[in-house]
């Protein structure tokens, strides 16, 4: 242990503990901006900056460790003057029109400047003419970014993509994907991690709102809208609710306010998903022969993007369900059309997902089955959907509750997993057993794959079937790995689930953004606690599941089944596939 | 390919570094030697079989100073601008060549492919300041006036070689 | 091939030193980058086969073949750099130590008949000051009051010849410290020297050797640093050039001592020919069985390789070079931990520059108080300066540590070009501050000069004359270093740019008093909060000139108009009026723009003028004008 004063308090803190860590161990705030635990310590933007006695220069206090009888000065004038002309630094670089950035009021650098009292302009105005690329789900607006690297770090470290890296040097370096490129020629999955881990609004989605307000306001179109699984665990977020009161049916009377006419969720065709997908494992599974191993979920847009981008030659493991989202336009304008007696073209549905790479996922050219329009005409993160409350004037606080509209809004428990990591799995496993054995499981006997852990892996015994070897990824460096030791022969596996991001969809890209601080883990509780009291939690039991099948697809697998809601995954190219 | 570049010559490149990653600086190095600039193909191959990101790629070649991302002229025309230099009036020369060349803004190479100028931070040169090299031979205490004359030399030499 | 053993190598350089004595006539020619550009190499093949020609013999190699050299054989070698630049190409003739200066293919034939053969001086070629001529090298001022050690080697040796070096106790060191030191005691020694690093900080050689020698066992590097990146030093590129292996050397002595097996040398990318010199060395190194494995038949081994930088200067900070070398972008990392324990590829790293490592062998040859005897109680040893800018003599030279500045640029340097006034020395490069007339008797030493906000850096002295404006040096300085910013870090990344831009501010005579406040506090927190040591030295140019010449910069931002520059930028014209035709301003024009009789009225040819302000500077009567 080592003790140190720290603004005049005596401190004791392990050895090898950072002067920031010790100073937040009392509550004394040191304020940071390039700092990502574990990720981003670079030392970099130089906001963190302390004084110590004995030391000619200021220190930063996010990578300097405390040391024995270390007297440390978070505030001194010098410490302040210093925070202050480097704010000043980052601003002469920095478009600071915040009034029209999606991150004012959640800004990291935004909150500084006011809390240094940053008055006026001192410095030539820096800013560079590129002109921003709205091209794809995720934007990078050059003259917001303050070149902390975090973009880099997560993408390098957490992601393994490495798409994002310096360019230049001196005041001229910013990030890029490489000059002759854009990032829609990249290799990018669009997973978003970059966006919400940007201390600032340098990285955003591509903003959709204005094309769903249009829909709202055409009287010709029958707006419907479909909300993701992790959407209802941090959606209200913003408004600082308790998520036991901020209630999925909360968030459906403010999208009815907002005037859509329908109100569906995607956990009914997270259930539909499960008995296509569970239906195709039962299928491969009992023909082993004939297919590749291991098979692979195939509902993150993020995680299909890797693999054809990556490592193509897994294309054919993929399940070929299409993810929840595209199943939910492919009824719609169907099934759903079909009950309403009206025209597809008509129909316009717009979906709500955690996520910026769903917005590539639903543009895909293989995603047109019903009618020639896109199955799903526009994706809105989480963050967008409460932009939209905000302009509005929805507050939640005081909405009541509405259940979701019928029959596309029926959900079970094992469908609000899947907004968690190994949540699919998990949902899969219940209905497998159940195709198999013809009767239940325990609906929590599936829990080794549960859980904040990158790699999991377990094998479970289906009666008839015999072991099930499975293993349930997140975060694309985990599943790089997994990747390689499939590859190497290293592990065998039936039935794996990869999530993009971290922690599966809860912590995805288009989620409400929380400077510092990872939401995954408190939102996927949300979601299993939502499965633990949910009254059916087999996705086999989703009564109007089974009405859609009993009155429109037939079956699971059947060729009307296959027509609307599989994909051939070679049916578009990355970038890089010749 | 359009270019001049050799695909097979670059593999060649890579290879003899054994596709190591730590090599990036000096298979760079090596293939500039070869063809005066990275061209987008290049600095793809690159990434592709060293296995690394093409941003890590390209982010190294704009990090250090020597590597192009252009095509350059025939002889590359590096002004010391090093204090000594400076100090000795090496502005003069490389503002005439600039006249000479009938080079704007940030054009770099003249319009005939011939010439492409440079400066460079110090060639260590500095008892002979001011500097100028040309396809890396130096020529010390130059002049504006010896360094037309120069160009003018080597524009008589190529035209003769053609 | 067979394995060297200590016995084989002191019978080899037994033979060498015998060679070596056994040659009566030597002719060294300067093949340093400075006289091969003005056309050494050509002089040297035309002397080879003219002599030949003539039947003289000539040994390329000190070992070429014993038995001619008896006879009418002289050797005739490429030495590294004298030094002398500015009065190259330089040629020496021993016995007689004779330097011709200047010399052109045209003199050749001559030197063959008076002086190779006749053994006669030629006075023309000689080096003339102040209307004495100078026959011998160790005669002329420039080098008599030098003290050269590490330098020693550099103009008298052939580089490439590996048994030149040995016949000059070469690698002698390296066998002492591999079979009769222990590591504590080779480490011991060098911190006994008081051997401190020469590429900037001045760090204790030794205690930084010690460390790495503490740090568990395992793999452990020795990089040499050769990114020589402040512009106006030479030293490296010239000890690189002219005596690789007592680079070499130093790095086996390092690495015996810290027990690495590895080692690096990182040459800047603009010094080609000190590339080209330490692969052959290594070459003849690793032949002869001083690098690899098993060295003279014991367990240590040492594999040595030459990375050529890429062009930035940031890589001359440690953990950017050990950067550099894994193959990514030179940035600087958070330091702790340091590179003794976490440097090249996050192993413990001996990392020292050339000159550092060049002293070593000295050192372990001839003993930490013999070292302790030259120099300061705390800056031992000898330091190599590169002399530029408005001196007369320009120049690479080696004096004692504490040597004054007075001493260095007005004896060695022969003073101010053309007579002007001093004003200003810019010491350690844009890394460095400037000083002034009130310091020239500051004897220079590591701790003094860092009193004074300077520091030695690499070694780079600026001379500056009456004529300069201060100003402009700090943009210059601040241009460079602005330029070559690693991009990492806010203070230096963003503010060492908008300093650069009120400094064009200032210069063009459109800045104000409040400007000078902001650099001052942009100064003060860069210094305060950058990175590395790039960032946190950046502004010592401005603070340093805005200490000591205030008033040139009151001059821009007050009176709108600098005695020394023509900051707006505007064009020139002269006043017939007022023109005395005395012809000051066409001298003073650097683009020969200026033209007129004697005592008539001057005009300024608008086309080729570059609004320098050289002429405006220097106009006696104000009659030069801006439109």
């Amino acid at each position: 242990m080592v003790t140190l004063t720290i603004d005049r308090k005596t401190v004791t803190v392990p050895e090898g503990t950072t002067i920031l860590e010790a100073a937040r161990s009392i509550n004394q705030e040191i304020p940071t901006l390039c700092y990502l635990k574990g990720v981003n310590e670079i030392g970099a933007c130089r906001i963190c900056i302390v004084e110590v006695e004995g030391y000619e220069r200021l220190v930063p206090s996010c990578d300097n460790v405390v040391s024995e009888g270390m007297v440390v000065y978070t505030n001194s004038p010098r410490v302040r003057e210093a925070r202050r002309v480097n704010l000043r630094l980052l601003l002469s670089q920095h478009d600071t029109k915040c009034t029209q950035c999606t991150r004012s009021g959640n800004c990291t650098l935004q909150d500084l400047c006011n809390d240094y009292n940053l008055l006026g302009d001192h410095y030539i105005k820096d800013l560079r003419p590129t002109p921003d690329d709205f091209s794809t789900p995720v934007v990078r607006l050059e003259n917001r970014c303050i070149k902390c690297m975090r973009c880099i770090q997560i993408c390098d470290k957490v992601q393994d993509m490495n798409i994002w890296d310096l360019i230049g040097t001196g005041s001229r370096t910013t990030v890029g994907v490489a000059g002759h490129r854009t990032l829609a020629e990249s290799d990018c999955t669009f997973c978003g991690q970059c966006v919400t881990h940007c201390p600032v609004g340098g990285l955003q989605e591509h903003d959709d709102t204005g094309k769903v307000f249009d829909a709202l306001a055409d009287p010709n179109k029958i707006t419907v809208v479909q909300v993701a699984p992790a959407v209802r665990a941090a959606w209200a977020e913003h408004y600082r609710l308790d998520p036991k009161f901020a209630t999925a049916e909360r968030m459906v009377t403010g999208l009815k306010h907002m005037g859509f006419d329908y109100v569906f969720d995607t956990n009914f065709t997270a259930d539909l998903t499960i008995m296509e997908e569970g239906s195709e494992f039962v299928e491969r599974f009992a023909h082993k022969e004939r297919y590749a191993w291991p098979m692979f979920t195939s509902c993150c847009p993020g995680w299909v993007r890797f693999v054809k981008g990556q490592m193509p030659k897994y294309t054919a493991n993929l399940s070929s369900a299409k993810s929840p989202q595209q199943m939910f336009g492919a009824v719609a304008k169907s099934y759903f059309a079909e009950k309403l007696g009206v025209d597809p073209h008509r129909i316009f549905v717009v979906s709500i997902m955690p996520c910026t790479s769903k917005k590539s996922e639903a543009a895909l050219p293989t995603m047109n089955d019903v009618c020639g329009d896109p199955d799903v005409d526009v994706v809105l993160t989480t963050r967008e959907m409460v932009r939209m409350f905000r302009g509005e004037q929805v507050n939640p606080a005081t909405l009541p509750e509405t259940p979701f509209d019928s029959p596309l809004g029926t959900g079970t428990g094992a469908a609000v997993i899947f907004g968690a990591t190994g949540g699919v799995m998990d949902a899969a496993l219940r209905s497998a057993y159940y195709l198999v054995t013809g009767s239940n499981p325990d609906a929590d006997a599936f829990t080794n794959v549960r859980g904040m852990d990158g790699w999991k892996e377990a094998t479970f015994s289906i009666p008839g079937a015999g072991d099930v070897r499975v293993a349930v990824a997140s975060g694309l460096g985990n599943t790089r790995r997994l990747m390689n030791a499939i590859d190497a022969g290293e592990v065998e596996y039936d039935f794996v689930e990869i999530m993009a991001c971290p922690g599966g969809c809860a912590g995805g890209g288009g989620q409400p953004i929380h400077d510092g601080k990872e939401m995954a883990e408190s939102r996927g509780d949300v979601l299993w606690g939502l499965d633990k009291n949910a009254a059916i939690r087999f996705s086999h039991e989703n009564p109007d599941v089974l009405a859609l099948y009993s009155e429109f697809l037939k079956a699971p697998l059947s060729s009307k089944a296959h027509h609307l809601l599989h994909t051939d995954h070679e049916g578009w190219k990355m970038p890089n596939q010749k | 390919m359009s270019n001049g570049i050799s695909m097979e010559r670059v593999d060649q490149i890579i290879d003899s570094y054994g596709s190591k990653r730590h090599h990036l600086i000096a298979i760079m190095q090596d293939i500039q030697a070869e063809y005066k600039y990275l061209s987008p193909e290049v600095l793809e191959r690159i990434a592709e079989k060293l296995h690394i990101g093409v941003a890590k790629v390209y982010s190294v070649a704009t990090f250090y100073e020597n590597f192009s991302l252009e095509a350059k002229g025939k002889y590359i025309i590096k002004v010391c601008d090093g204090t000594a230099c400076h100090v000795r009036k090496s502005q003069p020369i490389y503002n005439a060549i600039r006249e000479y060349l009938n080079l704007e803004g940030k054009q770099k190479t003249s319009a005939n492919g011939l010439f492409t100028l440079e400066t460079v931070a110090c060639l260590g040169a500095c008892g002979l300041a001011p500097v100028v090299t040309i396809n890396d031979q130096v020529h010390s205490k130059m002049t504006p006036e010896s360094m037309i004359d120069l160009l003018k030399q080597l524009e008589k030499e190529d035209a003769a070689n053609e | 091939m067979s394995k060297m053993t200590r016995e084989m190598l002191n019978a080899r350089r037994i033979q060498a030193k015998m060679a070596a004595d056994a040659h009566t006539r030597t002719v060294l020619i300067c093949a340093g980058t400075g006289c091969i550009a003005g056309g050494s190499l050509k002089i040297y093949d035309y002397l080879k086969t003219e002599c030949e020609k003539r039947g003289i013999s000539v040994l390329v190699n000190l070992m070429d073949d014993e038995t001619q050299c008896a006879g009418h054989a002289i050797n005739m070698k490429k030495s590294g750099c004298h030094g002398f630049c500015e009065m190259g190409p330089l040629l020496q003739i021993e016995p007689e130590g004779y330097l011709y200066t200047h010399v052109k293919i045209e003199d050749c034939d001559e030197i063959i008949e008076k002086t190779i053969i006749g053994g006669e001086v030629i006075e023309r070629l000689l080096y003339t000051l102040d209307g004495v001529s100078y026959a011998k090298h160790n005669d002329i001022p420039f080098y008599r009051q030098q003290h050269r050690v590490v330098l020693e080697n550099c103009g008298t040796t052939d580089a490439e010849d590996m048994d030149e070096y040995l016949a000059k106790d070469g690698y002698a060191a390296f066998e002492k410290a591999l079979f009769e030191m222990t590591d504590e005691q080779i480490c011991r020694e060098i911190m006994d020297s008081g051997l401190r690093g020469r590429g900037g900080g001045g760090f204790p050689a030794g205690r930084k050797w010690d460390s790495v020698r503490k740090q568990p066992k395992g793999k452990k590097y020795v990089v040499c640093n050769g990114d020589e990146g402040d512009p106006g030093a030479f030293m490296d590129r010239s000890i690189m050039e002219g005596n690789p292996h007592s680079v070499i050397e130093g790095m086996l002595i390092a690495a015996c001592a810290a027990g690495s097996d590895e080692g690096y040398i990182y040459v800047r990318a603009e010094y080609p020919l000190a590339v080209t010199r330490l692969k052959i060395a290594i070459a003849k190194a690793e032949e002869a069985g001083l690098l690899g494995d098993n060295i003279l038949g014991t367990d240590f081994s040492f594999h040595l390789h030459v990375n050529r930088g890429a062009g930035a200067f940031v890589c001359g900070e440690g953990s950017a070079l050990t950067a550099s070398i894994e193959g990514k972008r030179g940035m600087p990392r958070v330091k702790p931990p340091r590179t003794v324990e976490h440097g090249l590829w996050a192993q413990p790293t001996v990392l020292n520059n050339v000159e550092t490592f060049s002293a070593v062998p000295l050192i372990v040859r001839k003993g930490a108080a013999w070292f302790r005897s030259i120099g300061t109680e705390n800056s031992p040893g000898t330091k190599a300066f590169a002399l530029t800018g408005n001196v007369v003599n320009t120049g690479l030279i080696e004096v004692p540590m504490g040597t004054t500045l007075r001493e260095v640029i007005f004896d060695i340097g022969g003073g101010i070009k053309d007579g002007k006034k001093f004003k200003a020395v810019q010491i350690g490069g844009p890394s460095g501050g400037c000083l002034t007339e009130e310091h020239l008797d500051l004897p220079m030493d590591f701790d003094s000069l860092k009193k004074l906000g300077a520091m030695i850096g690499s070694g780079g002295l600026v001379v500056m004359d009456e004529d300069t404006c201060m100003v402009e040096v700090a943009r210059f300085f601040m241009h460079f270093t602005q330029n070559e910013s690693c991009g990492k870090c806010v203070p230096c990344r963003e503010g060492t740019r908008r300093m650069l831009e009120i400094l064009e501010r200032i210069v063009a005579n459109e800045g104000t008093l409040e400007d000078l406040d902001l650099l001052e506090e942009l100064s003060a927190t860069i210094t305060e909060t950058a990175l590395c040591g790039l960032g946190q030295s950046a502004c010592k140019p401005v603070q340093s000139t805005l200490k000591y010449f205030r008033n040139e910069y009151l001059a821009h931002v007050v009176d709108k108009h600098c005695p020394h520059c023509n900051g707006r930028k505007k064009e020139l014209q002269i006043d017939p009026t007022l023109c005395k035709g005395c012809g000051k301003c066409k001298r003073q024009c650097p683009m020969e723009a200026i033209e007129g009789q004697i005592r008539m009225p001057h005009t300024i040819d608008t086309t080729k003028c570059i609004k320098c302000g050289a002429c405006w500077g220097s106009c006696p009567f104000g009659a030069i004008r801006e439109e």
